[in-house]
């Protein structure tokens, strides 16, 4: 391990956090445990209980086993009890504990006995939501409801078959140790063997008629004190846990406190019967160094071809792996025990935990032995090597890969494997004339190469054997028969049946090669294909039509795809994108999907969690949180998902979720800017609004102030020159809120363009209008020649651009200096220019001048709200000009001091065509009547 | 409301009714109008307005658009419908379709808000005059206005057309067209008209839509008649609305 033993390590600190922090909003799990039935373990919890209720504790029974013991039901008179559900099940009425009943009461403690009671299987109609208890008092825990419960140790999945070997006894229902370790206090309830005996015999232990023999024979004070030595030591490994937790958790910096690395256990498995038993082995090893499992699976070319139950027993192990607390990893590549050796070093793997092959010697001589490779290149991580039992080997040979097919040729393949010797054969007799019996041999050889690569294994081994029979019929002498008349042909025999078999062998393998290579290209290409088009996916939307889209055609499944939303309680589901038929994805699977939402983890059909609902619910992981929820449900429900496709399945979700993660922390930085953006404007608008609009309104406050005051007093020619001033800047005001209005306006779009053919001349000329007296102490020229295009603009807000311009040259340019506006037309646009003298725009501002309340350096003059240029521009911009500035635009071409704005607008083609009429007289004295 | 009580005027130019909602624009109005010899009737809604313009016909009503009981457009038409009364409108909006809507549904003009006193008064008198005129039955037949020194001739009954500069006239030719743009605006010197007036009355119509006659038409007009036909004196451009011939 790369840590440093003395430091904690910084992840095991924040795991520790993380349970804590779960913990204080989780309800606490107590469990009493027991040896055995009759030790008194639901009579200590009822005890327990009692006292706690005396305290004022709310304290409920939720479901309580008394098999008719009075002492135990005298227990619950003091007692609040939840009512049961009944539950019909082969016909017989089953009372069941009721989680949703328990969930509504939410009491303080429940009391739920028997931690591993299977429920009921529920139809559509009155089912649980879990198969299992345990996973019910999750629910309850999750809740925030505390919960006592019991168990017994044959109960506890990694001693299950341990306890077989003891007892004899297979225990069908098990709770996963994970469950047990998050337990925050167990219980011992210990009585030695004899004194349970002695109460066996006086029928205080409940004890069915049914079952009564076996057990007696399960009651023994051997079984019973194998049992017992088990569960006390159960129980010291979890309070030595527990302390260690404590320790870890109190342990301050500089403190010699014995810090184990988590050590990491792997177990590699597959699909034998015996793998099971192996991974509960590593348990109990991982279980006693503290360590964490991991459970490797090795997807290899001939995995690809496995058969339905090994499948079908592989996921089961996996499963079981997981509830045992092992992260489980599906590996892949060719050869097995380097890819898990290999997988094993990047995760600092320390011990591997294998299982041991029934090969005899001569069989892993020819195809090696899976352990033995292990071993060899495992280097410093050590190996164990657990057995199976004997009769499992037994059928694992059944399926050894060699000399029997594995790939389940049908008979058709068989039939054509039979024709392939007879073309062969007849071949061979026609051409026996010209061909030496040596070629004849490659003949054959040709027909096992032939049906090695179209028919499959069996076949070709087929092709092989018959081959050699029918050479020696047809082609050795003495023919037709299978007397050998030469010796030599002996051998020829053995080679040729050698030879094939190889050829069929290889030649097999390396079409299993390919095509789990082209499998997994299919599976890596879809994949990329989704996560390309995710990738240049901008939002929500297209992220999750993107996702349908692919899940849809890559698993042949309806797609339903959930994105959380935080509500005002709790997050909600809002379904972001569907696709194939959506009806299936009813309340019911709403309610799954929020279930998966809610716990981050899978549910529906093929998993452990609501297993008899039709989807699959996938909750989409990132570090961030959970995104949401991917609901899919395959066109081929009734088979359950391959181990390959639940792989890719979640590394499809993966990819969803990251997407869907990315563009919403996108749209999130989005929002922000934007919203950064018009925080900005605002109290730039703000202080703007309040200097502007405050300056003229001083001056007319000011005006009228003496006015009111003094106004008789004064003479002719000062009041005069306050009331012009109140005017002048009464004026100037209603401009500024003109251009604020306006430029609102083209903010929020709400300016539609009304457009028609106007004449340069006369935008220019109503731009010109309201200014008129403040141009004329200026030199001002407007030069237009006569021929320019028609635009087709909105004649309305155009002239503002004039005006805007022209006021905006007259503000910030001194008196005497001239104004000139210039309009000229190229191939394409009109361009007009509006000319000053003035200080010119500083050289590098000259993008900024049309951003929002700029005001030029050499802004001396008054004030405005630097709009002007900006409601220029949104014009400009509307009808698909362009607008910009220029320095030094001086006819002459040498450098003077001045700026130009102009703006370009493209010119409508075809332009409308216009009857040219002609004066009708040259002596309008005349009269219109005359000619010329 | 009733009428205010008139100081004795010089002269009586006449009754208006001020039809407005907002008593600090009424007050400085009544005592604009009133120093200029008009009567002034008020109404701060336009269901009394209405009422006093059946109650006591006024020679001419200031109408607000943004009147808080009705819109201001629909008491237009609802005067027009059977009265010929010179209204001009008052509006704080800028929108030009505003402005249009009021000219069609009937009103003689329409001042944005603000505005100065000389020109709502111009208006009072243009819109007046045009009323007269009509009443009377026949309209002035010379135009005569004078610009920067450049004076524009207008005689309708002849037909003739002119421009007197420093005491030298200048015959002006026009084409058919021209003139009967030219003789549309003169009938209402004075008054804003819209350009689907101008089309429908000069081009017919049909051609209400075609306002790019009306923009060729106009600037050739001016290019005959202006000195500067970038800078119109005469005919001037209200952007967005139409023309207008100065009185």
């Amino acid at each position: 391990m790369p840590n440093d033993p003395s430091r904690p390590d910084p992840l095991e600190l924040l795991a520790h956090a993380r349970r804590e922090e779960a913990q204080s909003r989780r309800g606490r799990l107590k469990v009493f445990f027991g040896a055995a039935p009759g030790v008194g373990k639901t009579y200590a919890m009822l005890s327990a209980a009692n006292r706690l209720a005396r305290e004022g504790v709310d304290v409920v029974v939720g479901l309580v086993e008394t098999h008719g013991r009075s002492e135990t039901e005298q227990m619950l008179l003091g007692l609040d009890l939840l009512p049961r559900r009944s539950v019909e099940y082969r016909g017989v009425t089953l009372q069941e504990f009721d989680l949703d009943a328990a969930l509504a009461r939410k009491p303080e403690i429940l009391l739920v006995d028997e931690l591993a009671h299977t429920n009921a299987p529920g139809g559509a109609g009155g089912g649980g939501r879990f198969e299992k208890r345990w996973q019910d008092i999750e629910e309850l825990l999750r809740a925030g409801i505390s919960v006592f419960t019991t168990l017994n140790v044959q109960h506890i999945e990694s001693l299950n078959d341990v306890i077989a070997q003891i007892t004899g006894v297979q225990v069908r229902e098990t709770v996963p140790d994970a469950v047990v370790e998050k337990a925050d206090e167990i219980e011992l309830v210990d009585l030695p063997p004899e004194a349970l005996l002695e109460r066996m015999r006086s029928g205080k232990v409940y004890v069915p008629e049914t079952v009564k023999s076996a057990v007696e024979s399960f009651f023994r004070v051997g079984n019973l004190t194998a049992l017992r030595e088990l569960s006390l030591r159960r129980t010291a490994e979890w309070v030595d846990a527990q302390m260690r937790e404590q320790r870890a958790g109190s342990g301050g910096v500089g403190r010699k406190a014995i810090w184990h690395a988590t050590e990491r256990i792997m177990v590699c498995v597959s699909p034998s019967p015996m793998s099971p038993r192996i991974v509960r082995a590593a348990k109990r090893l991982a279980a006693g160094l503290h360590a964490h499992l991991i459970a490797a699976f090795v997807e290899t070319p001939a995995a690809m071809r496995m058969a339905a139950d090994d499948r079908e027993r592989l996921v089961q192990t996996m499963r079981l792996a997981e509830s045992l607390g092992a992260e489980t990893v599906t590996l892949s590549g060719s050869d097995a025990a380097a890819e898990l050796v290999s997988f094993a070093r990047s995760r600092n793997v320390s011990k591997i935990v294998v299982g041991k092959t029934g090969l005899s010697r001569w069989r892993e001589r020819w195809s090696g032995s899976f352990v033995n490779d292990v071993m060899r290149q495992s280097g410093e991580i050590d190996v164990y090597v657990i057995r199976g039992d004997a009769d499992e080997l037994v059928k694992r040979a059944e399926g050894s890969p060699l000399l029997l097919p594995t790939i389940h040729s049908s008979w058709r393949e068989y039939f054509l494997a039979a024709l392939i010797v007879v073309a062969c054969t007849v071949i061979g007799v026609v051409t026996r004339q010209m061909l030496e019996a040596t070629n004849i041999v490659m003949l054959y050889l040709l027909g096992v190469v032939v049906a090695a690569t179209r028919l499959g294994r069996g076949p070709a081994v087929c092709v092989a054997i018959l081959g050699v029979a029918a050479f020696d019929y047809f082609f050795v002498p003495p023919q037709l028969t299978f007397a050998v008349s030469d010796v030599q042909y002996l051998l020829t025999f053995g080679v040729m049946l050698v030879v094939g078999l190889l050829i069929a062998t290889l030649t097999n393998r390396l079409r299993d090669l390919a095509s789990a290579a082209q499998q997994r290209e299919r599976r890596t290409s879809a994949l990329y294909a989704m996560s390309r088009e995710l990738a240049s996916s901008r939002d929500q939307k297209d992220v999750a039509a993107v996702a349908v889209r692919h899940m849809h055609d890559t698993f042949d499944a309806d797609v339903v795809l959930l994105n959380s939303r935080f509500g005002d309680q709790a997050r909600t589901l809002e379904v972001l994108a569907t696709y194939g038929s959506p009806d299936w994805f009813d309340d019911r699977q709403r309610g799954v999907a929020q279930w998966s939402l809610d716990h981050a983890k899978v549910a529906g059909a093929g998993t452990s969690a609501l297993p008899s609902v039709a989807g699959r619910h996938i909750p989409l992981l990132t570090p961030g949180g959970t995104q949401g929820v991917l609901a899919l449900r395959p066109h081929m429900s009734q088979e359950p998902l391959t181990p390959q496709q639940i792989l890719l399945l979640e590394s499809f979700a993966n990819q969803i979720a990251l997407a869907l993660e990315r563009v919403t922390l996108l749209e999130g930085q989005q929002a922000a800017r934007v919203e950064a953006e018009a925080e900005r404007l605002r109290s730039a608008l703000l202080s703007s609004v309040s200097h502007d609009l405050r300056t003229p309104l001083a001056t007319i406050t000011g005006a009228t102030t003496s006015l009111l005051e003094s106004g008789p007093a004064m003479d002719e020619a000062t009041r005069h020159g306050l009331l012009q001033g109140i005017d002048s800047e009464a004026q100037r005001l209603n401009e500024l809120i003109g251009n604020l209005v306006f430029a609102t306006r083209l903010d929020s779009g709400s300016v539609q363009l009304r457009r028609d053919w106007t004449t340069v001349e006369e935008i220019i000329g109503a731009g010109l209008s309201r200014l008129r007296d403040r141009l004329q102490m200026r030199p001002f020229r407007v030069l237009i020649p006569n021929d320019l295009p028609l635009l087709r603009v909105d004649g309305a807000l155009l002239p503002q651009v004039i005006h805007n311009l022209v006021e905006n040259a007259l503000r910030h340019t001194p008196d005497e200096t001239p104004i000139e506006i210039t309009a000229w037309a190229t191939d394409q646009n009109i361009i007009v220019r509006v000319a000053d003298e003035g200080p010119g725009f500083p050289v590098g501002d000259e993008e900024r001048a049309f951003e929002r309340f700029y005001r030029g350096a050499g802004s001396t003059i008054g004030s405005g709200m630097g709009l002007g240029l900006t409601i220029c521009r949104g014009i400009i911009r509307a009808h698909d000009g362009r607008i910009w500035t220029e320095n030094n635009a001086t006819a002459s071409g040498a450098r003077a001091p001045g700026a130009s704005v102009v703006f370009s607008l493209p010119i409508e083609r075809p332009q409308p065509r216009l009857f040219v009429e002609e004066p009708v007289s040259r002596d309008a004295t005349a009269g219109l009547g005359g000619d010329h | 409301m009733s009428a205010t009580p008139m100081p004795q005027a010089k002269l009586d130019a006449g009754l208006i009714l001020l039809i407005e909602d907002e008593a600090p624009i009424r007050r400085f109005l009544v005592a604009t109008l009133a120093a200029r010899g008009f009567r002034v009737n008020e109404a701060a809604t336009a269901k009394d307005g209405l009422l006093q313009v059946a109650m006591q016909p006024p020679d001419l009503i200031i109408l607000d658009l943004g009147l808080p009981d009705a819109d201001g457009l629909d008491v237009t038409r609802q005067i027009r419908a059977w009265s010929a009364v010179p209204i001009i409108v008052l509006s704080a909006r800028e929108r030009e379709q505003d402005k249009v809507g009021a000219l069609e549904a009937g009103a003689d003009d329409y001042l944005t808000k603000p505005f100065g006193v000389a020109e709502l008064v111009a208006r009072i008198h243009v819109a007046r005059r045009h009323a007269q005129r009509i009443e009377g039955g026949k309209g002035e037949h010379v135009y005569r206005v004078q610009q920067d020194g450049r004076t524009l001739l207008v005689d309708l009954a002849r037909r003739r057309v002119a421009i007197i500069e420093s005491d030298h006239e200048t015959i002006v030719r026009l084409t058919p067209t021209e003139y009967r743009l030219l003789e549309t605006l003169v009938k209402h010197a004075g008054k804003v008209l819209t350009q689907q007036h101008l089309l429908r009355e000069v081009w017919g119509p049909t051609h209400v839509n075609d306002v790019q006659y009306l923009r060729v038409y106009a600037a050739q007009l001016r290019h005959k008649i202006e000195a500067d036909p970038a800078q119109p004196r005469f005919l001037t451009t209200e952007p967005g609305v139409g023309y207008r011939l100065i009185a």
